[in-house]
């Protein structure tokens, strides 16, 4: 069964970037998309997410504290964190919650390592 | 008025956003580094404005009495940085960056060099990532410490005219457990502006690509 993974930032640029690095590692995943926390809430909600990629500032909610609420909810999703903002603090509350870290620019190499551990956590689950 | 030529589109306005969000996000780390305490900051904010309407930003931030660290850059853009606080912060950040390990004489009396060499790696950190990936050089100036209102804080320099356009971006960043906050600033004349526009276009392109990728 094809994999959904879920992009959240506010930027919409940011997102491109990322749905593009995305498509060159794993072309078969649906990607979809939300701009702030709420949004994707809503999207989990409504469907089955299979890993999520998220900014860390964004307005209203910030994306650690997504993080933490959708790893108390599904404490097996492969989820990472994006940004340029690497401070001891933010490092060890994304590791604390399991949550990968993946450093601003996004770029196709820096997201490979996360992407196909996921990929390959998922075939896992699904055997 | 010359405002509407350098208006940023949707995803220009978004791009430039989020450079800044990078820059300033590299900023706090080295700032991190500095006070040994976690650096908040907020999400930024980008604006094309009137000088006189960033002093009016500011001001209904802040009342009192600001003092700043300003350092110019130079390239195929060019302008100023600041980093701004209020000045009853000013003695607390000298101390933060010196791990408390200074009398207040002793703050005081370095003061002006503390304040500067924290402004001088705040904004550098964040002018360099940004330049970096505009795939641009920008040599910055050394800084200076200035105080007053919002009005002298703003001037981007004697040659300019009047009322002119800047760009203003803020971005407020508070240092954990400790009583101070402060804000970033970038000016900019027009045709620096204009400049800074087609180099976004460029960066756009470069990272969404025109379709194909090789």
């Amino acid at each position: 069964m094809a994999s959904t993974v879920l992009i959240v930032d506010d930027s919409k640029l940011a997102r491109i970037v990322m749905a593009k690095a995305i498509t060159a590692l794993q072309p078969d995943w649906t990607r979809i998309e939300a701009a702030n926390a709420d949004e994707a809430l809503t999207r989990v909600d409504g469907q089955k997410i299979d890993v999520v990629l998220l900014d860390f500032n964004m307005p209203g909610k910030d994306g650690l504290t997504l993080a933490e609420e959708l790893r108390g909810r599904f404490p097996e999703m492969p989820i990472a964190i994006a940004t340029a903002n690497v401070q001891d603090e933010v490092i060890a509350r994304a590791r604390a919650a399991n949550v990968a870290f993946i450093s601003k620019p996004v770029t196709e190499d820096g997201l490979r390592g996360f992407v196909s551990g996921a990929a390959l956590r998922l075939r896992r689950a699904a055997q | 008025m010359t405002d509407q030529s350098i208006a940023l589109d949707e995803l220009e306005h978004d791009a430039l956003t989020e450079l800044v969000n990078i820059g300033v996000s590299r900023a706090a780390v080295n700032l991190r580094k500095m006070v040994g305490e976690q650096v908040l900051l907020s999400v930024p904010s980008v604006e094309v404005v009137t000088r006189s309407h960033a002093v009016t930003l500011i001001r209904e931030r802040e009342n009192d009495d600001l003092v700043a660290v300003r350092q110019g850059f130079e390239g195929v853009f060019s302008g100023r940085a600041l980093l701004i606080f209020p000045e009853k912060n000013s003695l607390a950040l000298v101390k933060a960056v010196t791990h408390d390990t200074l009398s207040d004489a002793e703050a005081h009396a370095m003061e002006d060099e503390a304040l500067a060499e924290t402004g001088n790696i705040v904004l550098n950190g964040c002018l360099a990532t940004m330049a970096n990936m505009l795939k641009k050089t920008l040599t910055m100036s050394l800084p200076e410490v200035i105080r007053g209102g919002g009005k002298i804080l703003f001037e981007l320099d004697s040659r300019s005219m009047p009322g002119g356009v800047v760009l203003f971006l803020y971005i407020n960043f508070t240092i954990n457990d400790r009583n101070i906050r402060g804000y970033i600033a970038m000016l900019m004349d027009v045709p620096s502006l204009e400049t800074l526009k087609m180099l976004i276009g460029e960066f756009i392109t470069r990272v969404v690509g025109g379709g194909e990728t090789p």
